[in-house]
């Protein structure tokens, strides 16, 4: 039997969810063994066209080339993963969609004629809002395991274990004192997808929320927790929720509204 | 024997990132040489105004996917410059732990994973597992301890979490501290095994004398701390950077182009600074850099995949050193234990790829007002393009696919990290 065809794709974003993908060294060979790497341009110039049996999809969409080429790799990929927050929600980068594209075109003196040739949405998209997404890796960046997770299921055909329940779950069983009850400190902790190991609060600092919204998170009920018991304003609200995953559906009316 | 012409290559591969190299010729002189990034935008200069100074760095990691611990570092930096912290020597030295074990990880991927395979014409280094496993297993070893450095100490390998202003999150332990010169010295040999085998290669002969640029420190290595020297007499503070150093915009690439004011394109990354620190290299790295007929200055850019290599060296001897020297008095801080007041502060660092400019300013409630960052691919892309002036009229006789390949290996020697190199100047 043919192995499996692999793409690594990257569109608006840091690479570093490659870097993580290449995290899995000793078990590269071995993935290597049982996938062919048909594309992925930051590691070999040996690059082909498809089709491709799955694609790792990095970064979100912000230009018309990029569109296009998302389209495109839909229509040559049986099992396309968003791969990382940037491909899931727009991570940090999405917090450009609520700065006015005047303000952002101010980053470029020569703005209007650079983007002539290469124009910018000045926004960024997740996979979803333009194809049909099979499988969503979140994190900032994903942990290996859940790379080598979604590999394997990939290749076994069945649907990998992603972590749905709050970080809250993996830092009750790292025995950490929590940040919010006993401290007031603001952890995003009850409202985040685990999967990182509860990285965060087991380094004592509060989660930031790189995971995304759990299922069924109650972000509001959150966020009045953290104006009532830690004092934040409404300001620091906003800017809490609207930071790795503020396009969401579940984040984002504290995030200041849906655009 | 073809006279090239043009050499266009689409989308470089090999490198971080979206750009495409165009060189056009006629009659034995190149009349356009562009490094164009179509890597898009993500304005990060934009986004960051309205945030809190004290996430400035958790915001600017995420402009690079490889070089996040400096972009963090230089962040810190620079806020604590703005409001006036002078941080302790356990921390800075543990910064500088942190920076190098990127520098390791990030120079065994460029020197292995991109650089190589073109001396050996394979497409990737995995195709050469069964002819050259032990290459192999230098580039996992070495990059491996790179970042498990970084995630036992950083809380995670990519995007670390517990440097924040003013310190630490976690302090690691004797036991984290023993572990990480235990793993630092079982790579050693590989390092030292990396700068001979570089060495052995055919690396095409060119040379332009350009501006070297990079930190330089009196009595150590500078990575995290320092002046701004040259080649050419450039000493500065990194207050004083917007005063000397200067960026135009072209209309075909979304990086800017950095010049020295009154001057020309300069080079900055490990060839910049093994030329301008080789007596602070440590001893080992020397000793390597001199048996392999190293002898600063070298003004060929294709060898600054040796110098990555004798980097590699430098930075595992220091690494030790550093763990040896180290006096952690000071527990961990939380992510906000500093008082707020406005500033305005400026920090350079050393990237993988070379010095790394970040200023911001900021309101008496810490809310950043401005910010201005400029990358190490930012500083090389008109430099990429003044080399590529030079390099194809020597290598015109070639066979096109040939000096297509020479092109592409120059800018693979460059490392570009592309994603951080677009979208970076002041606003505000």
């Amino acid at each position: 039997m043919a192995k499996p065809r692999l793409a690594v794709v990257k569109m608006t974003g840091c690479a570093g969810c490659q870097m993580e993908l290449l995290r899995i060294e000793e078990k590269l060979l071995d993935a290597v063994g049982a996938i062919d790497i048909a594309y992925f341009y930051m590691a070999t110039s040996g690059n082909r066209p498809g089709p491709y049996d799955v694609a790792l999809v990095e970064g979100s969409v912000s230009t018309p080339r990029e569109l296009k080429e998302l389209k495109e790799l839909r229509e040559r990929t049986k099992l396309l993963i968003a791969f990382g927050d940037c491909a899931c929600s727009g991570c940090i980068p999405s917090i450009v969609n609520w700065v006015p594209p005047q303000e952002s075109a101010r980053v470029y003196e020569r703005f209007l004629e650079i983007h002539s040739k290469k124009e910018s949405f000045q926004r960024v998209y997740p996979l979803s809002a333009h194809v049909r997404v099979d499988l969503e890796l979140r994190g900032c960046p994903p942990h290996r395991d859940a790379i080598l997770e979604a590999l394997k299921g990939a290749l076994l055909g069945i649907r990998p274990f992603l972590r749905e329940h709050p970080v809250c779950v993996e830092c009750k069983l790292k025995e950490n004192a929590c940040l919010l009850v006993c401290e007031g400190r603001p952890c995003m902790g009850p409202v985040t997808a685990a999967g990182c190991g509860a990285a965060c609060p087991s380094n004592g600092r509060v989660c930031e929320g790189c995971y995304g919204p759990m299922s069924d998170a109650n972000a509001s009920s959150l966020a009045e927790i953290f104006a009532r018991r830690c004092g934040l304003s409404k300001e620091d609200l906003i800017g809490k929720f609207r930071k790795y995953a503020g396009l969401t559906p579940a984040f984002s009316k504290e995030a200041g509204g849906a655009l | 024997m073809s006279r090239v012409k043009e050499i266009r290559i689409d989308y470089v591969a090999r490198v971080e990132g979206q750009a495409e190299v165009l060189v056009k010729a006629a009659g034995g002189r190149v009349e356009e040489a562009k490094f164009a990034v179509f890597e898009p935008p993500r304005f990060f200069e934009a986004l960051m105004v309205g945030r809190k100074c004290g996430e400035a760095h958790e915001l600017a990691s995420r402009i690079c996917g490889i070089c996040h611990v400096p972009h963090q570092i230089t962040a810190l930096e620079a806020v604590e410059d703005g409001l006036g912290i002078e941080v302790d020597d356990g921390t800075r030295a543990l910064r500088k732990l942190l920076n190098y074990a990127n520098h390791i990880s990030s120079h065994a991927l460029s020197v292995y994973f991109l650089s190589v395979p073109d001396y050996f014409g394979k497409a990737d280094i995995i195709s050469m597992a069964s002819e050259r496993p032990d290459l192999v297993r230098n580039a996992v070893k070495l990059k491996k301890v790179g970042d498990d450095i970084t995630e036992r100490f950083g809380g995670k390998a990519v995007h670390p979490i517990s440097l924040v202003v003013n310190g630490f999150t976690r302090i690691p332990t004797e036991a984290d501290l023993e572990w990480a010169k235990e793993e630092l010295l079982r790579v050693k040999g590989f390092a030292m095994e990396t700068v001979d085998f570089v060495a052995s290669l055919e690396v095409p002969s060119f040379e332009r004398r350009c501006e070297h640029v990079a930190l330089s420190q009196p009595d150590q290595y500078a990575i995290n701390e320092g002046r701004l020297v040259s080649t050419e007499g450039l000493d500065i503070a990194p207050s004083e950077y917007r005063d000397y150093i200067e960026e135009t915009h072209t209309d075909y690439s979304w990086t800017k182009r950095s010049t020295v004011k009154g001057r020309d394109s300069f080079l900055v990354g490990p060839l910049a600074r093994v030329n301008l620190n080789f007596d602070k290299l440590s001893d080992d790295a020397r000793e390597a850099a001199k048996r392999n007929g190293f002898k600063p200055p070298v003004f060929n850019p294709f060898m600054a995949v040796l110098a990555r290599a004798i980097e590699l060296v430098n930075a595992i001897d220091d690494c030790a050193s550093i763990i040896e020297d180290l006096r952690l008095d000071r527990g961990p801080v939380a992510e906000d234990s500093f008082e707020v007041r406005a500033g305005n502060g400026f920090a350079i660092t050393e990237a993988p790829r070379g010095a790394l400019y970040h200023n911001y300013a900021f309101d008496s409630k810490g809310i950043i007002q401005r910010a201005d960052v400029v990358t190490p691919t930012a500083h090389n892309s008109r430099n990429i393009e003044r080399d590529l002036e030079a390099l194809v009229p020597e290598i015109r006789d070639l066979p096109l696919e040939e000096a297509t390949l020479r092109c592409e290996m120059l800018v693979r020697a460059y490392d570009p990290c592309i994603s951080c190199s677009v979208h970076l100047v002041e606003v505000g």
